[in-house]
């Protein structure tokens, strides 16, 4: 579905990626560990246009696009929920950024949100509720991008384990029910394992694909299970090997 | 209750000074008059100081709507084009080292005796705070915040309505509040310099006829306006800076 072909990007004459490619299937949810600062957060700016990059193209649906640009999702790590907006205003934002927002808009919102168990919390202010009330208020931003693409740039990292495992899940029901394709980067090796169908390791300067691995038994899985914790092992170390 | 207790008994006891001062040295009145003289001059004069005083306090209002005209556009103008910016603000900094008071007799050349110099007086007093923090605050915004309104394909246009301007306001709130209490500093030396009316003329007059107590009395009145403007930009802020102020509840609560 997505298809990204030889990308490439220098800094200084330093090479951060070059010919990296990737492919995405329809509805899978794709995890990028890597060690820190290896290139992932370029190759995010690289797909949304926000740096340009010295070579590559790009794929959607089979279509050549310059950038993801208005076609793709964004969660990152800090929340990034405006203060002046409501919690439900704020979940509603990309709608609000290209249209007036109407009462089904309202509707379809207030019933993402008691999935996410914020019902309730629509008309508090993002000061008002805890760092990973205003994550799954994020979480629920992201799915009204409305995209089928949706970026995740670490969006785990800054919350403490128990709202940790509660974001995990939900971020696979944005998958499973709302059939989203998604691109995780993560430097956590259990939330790959918790979440990914695959997992797809990296190795530093210039960034490339070092293994591939697809974790098995089906969502949710419990990471603490062996086979589970063998894979992780096995990570780990070819993480390692990466730098 | 004691936070606004102190500051009343500091004020009180500081006229109660000055008056058993003037009493007891007995001080010409046309040196210093006692706060009492000035206080009796104020409410029998009071038709003719307010008389010049609404025309002061019109030409600062005025002075600020049109600067506010001018910085609005132009501050959003430099954020959009840092060539702008570049180009323009060794002038902006250069026309803020020109002292008003050198100016203020062109003024009047050019827009005579009459409301327009005042105005125009105020207006350029104004201007330089007000872009300038304004254009600061749109500098201010988290790249983070304009990393999504990128990602979801937001114009300039957009991201102005909803992320610039709102996070700006803050910025620009403190701006307008340094902007008018200098506002009556220009429309005053615009007075002082050739006028007709005004608080201003009125002390030029009073000060020549060694009249201080009315010199004193405008100076009051002067204050007066200054901090009724500085309250309404304050109620301003604090009805379309809520999130400011949520966060203060918050924090004191917890």
């Amino acid at each position: 579905m997505l298809e990204i072909r030889h990308f490439s990007k220098d800094f200084n004459g330093l090479p951060v990626l070059s010919n990296f490619s990737l492919a995405l299937p329809r509805n899978s949810f794709t995890v990028l560990v890597g060690p820190s600062g290896c290139g992932k957060s370029t190759l995010f700016d690289l797909l949304m246009g926000s740096v340009s990059r010295d070579g590559g193209r790009l794929f959607l649906f089979g279509a050549e696009l310059p950038d993801l640009r208005g076609e793709a999702g964004y969660m990152a790590q800090k929340d990034l929920l405006l203060p002046w907006l409501s919690l439900i205003q704020n979940a509603l934002l990309p709608v609000m950024v290209k249209r007036k927002l109407t009462s089904d808009d309202y509707k379809e919102a207030k019933n993402l949100f008691s999935s996410l168990e914020l019902s309730g919390f629509e008309n508090h202010y993002p000061q008002q509720v805890s760092g990973g009330m205003a994550q799954r208020c994020a979480l629920a931003r992201t799915y009204f991008f409305r995209a089928p693409l949706a970026l995740l740039d670490e969006p785990l990292s800054a919350v403490d384990a128990l709202t940790r495992q509660s974001l995990r899940t939900m971020l696979l029901l944005l998958q499973s029910r709302f059939e989203k394709t998604i691109l995780m980067v993560t430097h956590d090796v259990d939330d790959a394992l918790f979440l990914a169908d695959r997992i797809v390791v990296l190795s530093r300067s210039p960034m490339m694909v070092t293994q591939e691995f697809i974790p098995e038994g089906k969502k949710p899985r419990n990471p603490s299970n062996t086979e589970l914790l063998h894979l992780k092992e096995h990570i780990l170390r070819s993480l390692q090997e990466g730098r | 209750m004691t936070g606004r207790l102190i500051p009343a008994a500091a004020t009180l006891s500081f006229v109660l000074c000055w008056e058993a001062f003037c009493r007891l040295q007995e001080i010409p009145h046309f040196i210093l008059p006692a706060p009492s003289r000035i206080a009796i001059l104020l409410l029998t004069e009071a038709p003719l100081l307010l008389k010049h005083a609404a025309v002061t306090t019109f030409e600062i209002a005025l002075g600020i709507v049109f600067s506010l005209a001018a910085a609005l556009p132009l501050s959003i103008a430099m954020f959009f084009s840092p060539l702008l910016e570049r180009a323009l603000s060794p002038l902006l900094i250069a026309s803020q080292a020109i002292p008003v008071f050198a100016v203020a007799p062109l003024l009047v050349v050019w827009f005579g005796y009459g409301t327009g110099s005042k105005v125009i007086m105020a207006a350029l007093i104004i201007f330089f705070p007000v872009t300038v923090t304004l254009l600061q605050g749109f500098k201010s915004c988290d790249p983070g915040y304009q990393r999504l309104f990128f990602v979801m394909g937001a114009d300039f246009r957009k991201t102005l309505r909803f992320l610039y301007w709102p996070w700006a306001l803050p910025y620009f709130f403190a701006g307008l509040r340094v902007a008018v209490s200098v506002a009556a500093i220009g429309a005053v030396i615009g007075e002082w310099v050739g006028s007709l009316e005004g608080l201003g003329y009125l002390m030029m007059q009073a000060n020549a006829r060694l009249r201080v107590d009315m010199v004193f009395a405008c100076v009051v009145l002067l204050s007066c306006i200054g901090l009724l403007l500085w309250g309404g930009v304050s109620r301003l802020e604090a009805r379309y800076v809520r999130w400011n102020q949520d966060t203060k509840e918050i924090q004191t609560n917890k």
